[in-house]
């Protein structure tokens, strides 16, 4: 369903990476691996649309990115190592925003399971700025399972987080493959998922 | 779940970022404030003269909420490109265009209204007659929108380059020029007892240029700046 | 018709192009030189003095080619940048970079040469006359340009984000001398206009278009240096770059 042929990434004059072909299908995850500065994050951003790469197409639906568009993107929710938080609202007002964003603006109470589910709802009506780093964390991890996505670009999504909400967070990604979801991540702390996971790596 | 549609991606940007400003008030406060001040700079450099201050009014209150407006450029993507929502709005399942639209508004709503609504004040303040006050808001109405319409496209340019308040400035002012001949053309024209039509019906062309190349162009200069 | 297409093509890398730069810089040079010697002559010897302002008026001669050439060029410049956009194509962005400095350096030649000019006849060094304050913003469009350029860091969002800003500049440009005519003529008090020049009798025109032709060549010759030092600067990393005998070590 996602599929990706030939991309090369050049940064400034140095070549990050050349060749990367991958197809994954609903239910499949795929993490990415390298050393930092291997490109992991330009990879991802070319898989969303962001950048755009230097040779090479991704296709999604078996249609180039480039010409689906609008259509891609509302299959789509990334969420990079930027929280994409607004600092001076509050974790349910952030949610209900970013519900809007995506053009599907969900109710209150989706919100407020959202948060129940990473275990930060006692925290809704406090403003972001006063969340700890990793509570940030769950909020935007939150946002995942407020609308459905096809395709889940994750970009270090343990980061900061502790051990119980890793766990929430691979059951989470773990429903969403179950329910014919597909996920890229990198990862560099160990995730557990019940789906086995596919490999890619980046010299 | 419903489809995603453009129009609720449009009203959210424009309520979140309603909401963001009413947070943080200091924001649009320190732009009309920053107009406030220059214009009450003018009157100390050159002398309380009537006469004087009713002949420079027109341009000296155009200048500052040009200047004012061009000022508030800087908070226009910033913010949102520094934590992350500017990608999460790039990936919105609706046209940027539409996006960069919301946000627009939104920013003009924030920085540019309030001009429009304090410079009768200001106008009071160089004495001029009634009907020239009117002229002088109606420009600004017509003529801010232009200025942030204009200065979305620089601002969007130099998101996250260092240097990127002065060089907004350098970007912007060349392309200000229509708008401040128009716009301070039309009161100064009311002031000498002619008809100000031509020089609004001029900003009014202006604006509507604006409003068709601008969000495009602030547009590609996102992409480019995200990539 | 594929043919001639491909042909033009294989000049947009900039391995390619680099040499056949490299030799036209001589031919556009000396072009350049040949006209400018024959305006210059035609400035000072052929044209007859003029009624009102005497000898002065003769630098008109620089003047005016050097505000046709500073028009010209960020057309011509904005025009690069559109095509690099569009073809995402390294070399047209190149070029525009190399065009911007002689492009600004007219627009400033042509303020100068205009306040000389208002010296002597008028007695004033700056008029705010519709032509010498459009070519003031103009010349702000040029360093505009320039810094947004020198600012970012990362190469090829620099070149697409200035070429937005040439292709912007370039649509506002016939608003912004618009605006300023008006602006002129709302404000008629100003007697002196440097646009009120002395009818133009078909030598002067002459004189003039011979210089414009001549500033013609040397901007295309120094574009072309100036693309070729860009070249050298951005391939670095290239293979050619490192055969070639002005690099060698």
């Amino acid at each position: 369903m996602l599929d990706a042929n030939d991309l090369e990434c050049l940064r400034g004059t140095r070549r990050l990476f050349a060749g990367i072909s991958f197809a994954l299908a609903p239910g499949e995850c795929l993490q990415v691996h390298g050393a930092n500065g291997s490109g992991k994050t330009s990879l991802l951003r070319i898989l969303c649309g962001l950048s755009r790469p230097e040779r090479g197409t991704v296709r999604w639906n078996a249609e180039p990115i480039d010409a689906t568009g609008d259509e891609y993107r509302a299959a789509l929710a990334f969420c990079g190592h930027a929280n994409a938080l607004k600092e001076d609202l509050t974790s349910i007002e952030n949610l209900l925003a970013s519900a809007a964003l995506h053009g599907t603006p969900a109710a209150e109470d989706s919100a407020r399971a959202a948060l129940e589910a990473f275990g930060i709802l006692h925290l809704e009506a406090l403003p972001v700025r006063a969340l700890s780093q990793g509570q940030k964390r769950r909020v935007a991890l939150a946002r995942l399972g407020l609308f459905p996505r096809r395709l889940w670009i994750l970009d270090e999504p343990l980061a900061a987080l502790d051990a119980s909400a890793a766990q929430t967070l691979a059951a989470r990604i773990d429903s969403h493959l179950a329910q014919g979801g597909l996920a890229v991540l990198t990862s560099h702390q160990p995730i557990e998922l019940r789906a086995p996971m596919r490999s890619l790596a980046l010299s | 779940m419903s489809a995603p549609s453009s129009g609720a991606v449009f009203r959210g940007i424009i309520r979140r970022d309603l909401r963001l400003a009413a947070r943080r008030r200091s924001e649009p406060l320190f732009t009309l404030g920053f107009f406030v001040v220059v214009a009450s700079l003018f009157p100390l450099g050159l002398g309380p003269e009537p006469e004087l201050l009713r002949r420079i009014a027109p341009g000296v209150l155009w200048v500052a909420a040009l200047l004012a407006s061009m000022l508030a450029l800087g908070r226009m993507f910033a913010a949102d490109y520094e934590d992350g929502t500017l990608e999460q709005i790039a990936l919105a399942p609706s046209p940027l265009v539409f996006s960069v639209g919301a946000k627009i508004v939104a920013h003009w709503l924030v920085t540019g209204l309030p001009l429009v609504l304090v410079s009768p004040l200001l106008a009071l303040q160089y004495g001029l007659p009634a009907d020239v006050v009117a002229h002088l808001a109606l420009s600004l109405l017509i003529g801010t929108p232009v200025l942030s319409l204009i200065g979305a496209i620089a601002a969007a340019l130099t998101i996250g380059v260092r240097g990127a308040g002065v060089l907004v400035a350098l970007l912007t002012l060349p392309l200000y020029v229509p708008a401040l001949v128009f716009g301070a053309g039309a009161v100064d024209a009311k002031l000498a007892g002619l008809s100000a039509a031509p020089n609004l019906a001029l900003l009014g062309a202006c604006l509507a240029l604006a409003l068709l190349f601008s969000p495009p162009a602030t547009a590609t200069a996102i992409r480019i700046s995200l990539e | 018709m594929t043919n001639s297409v491909t042909h033009w093509f294989r000049y947009a890398s900039p391995q390619s192009f680099y040499p056949l730069a490299g030799r036209m810089i001589p031919l556009f040079a000396a072009l350049a030189a040949i006209l400018a010697s024959a305006g210059l002559w035609i400035a000072f010897f052929v044209a007859p003095t003029d009624a009102q302002q005497g000898e002065s008026y003769r630098i008109i001669f620089v003047h005016v080619p050097a505000s046709w050439m500073s028009m010209f060029l960020y057309v011509v410049m904005a025009g690069w940048a559109g095509l690099g956009l569009a073809f995402n194509t390294r070399l047209s962005a190149m070029m525009a970079h190399a065009i911007a400095p002689t492009g600004a350096m007219f627009a400033f030649l042509s303020l100068w040469t205009g306040a000389l000019w208002g010296r002597p006849t008028w007695g004033t060094y700056w008029v705010w006359d519709a032509r010498l304050t459009s070519e003031l913003v103009l010349f702000f469009l040029y360093l505009g340009y320039m810094a947004l350029h020198a600012a970012i860091d990362e190469p090829r969002r620099g070149d697409r984000a200035s070429a937005v800003l040439a292709l912007v500049g370039v649509i506002n440009v016939p608003i912004i001398y618009f605006s300023v005519q008006w602006w002129n003529t709302l404000h008629q008090g100003a007697s002196v206009s440097i646009t009120r020049a002395p009818s133009m009798a078909t030598t002067m025109l002459m004189g003039m278009l011979v210089m414009a032709l001549a500033f013609w060549m040397y901007s295309i010759a120094a574009a072309l240096a100036r693309v070729r030092a860009i070249m050298l600067e951005r391939e670095a990393h290239m293979q050619w770059t490192h055969q070639l005998t002005e690099t060698a070590r």
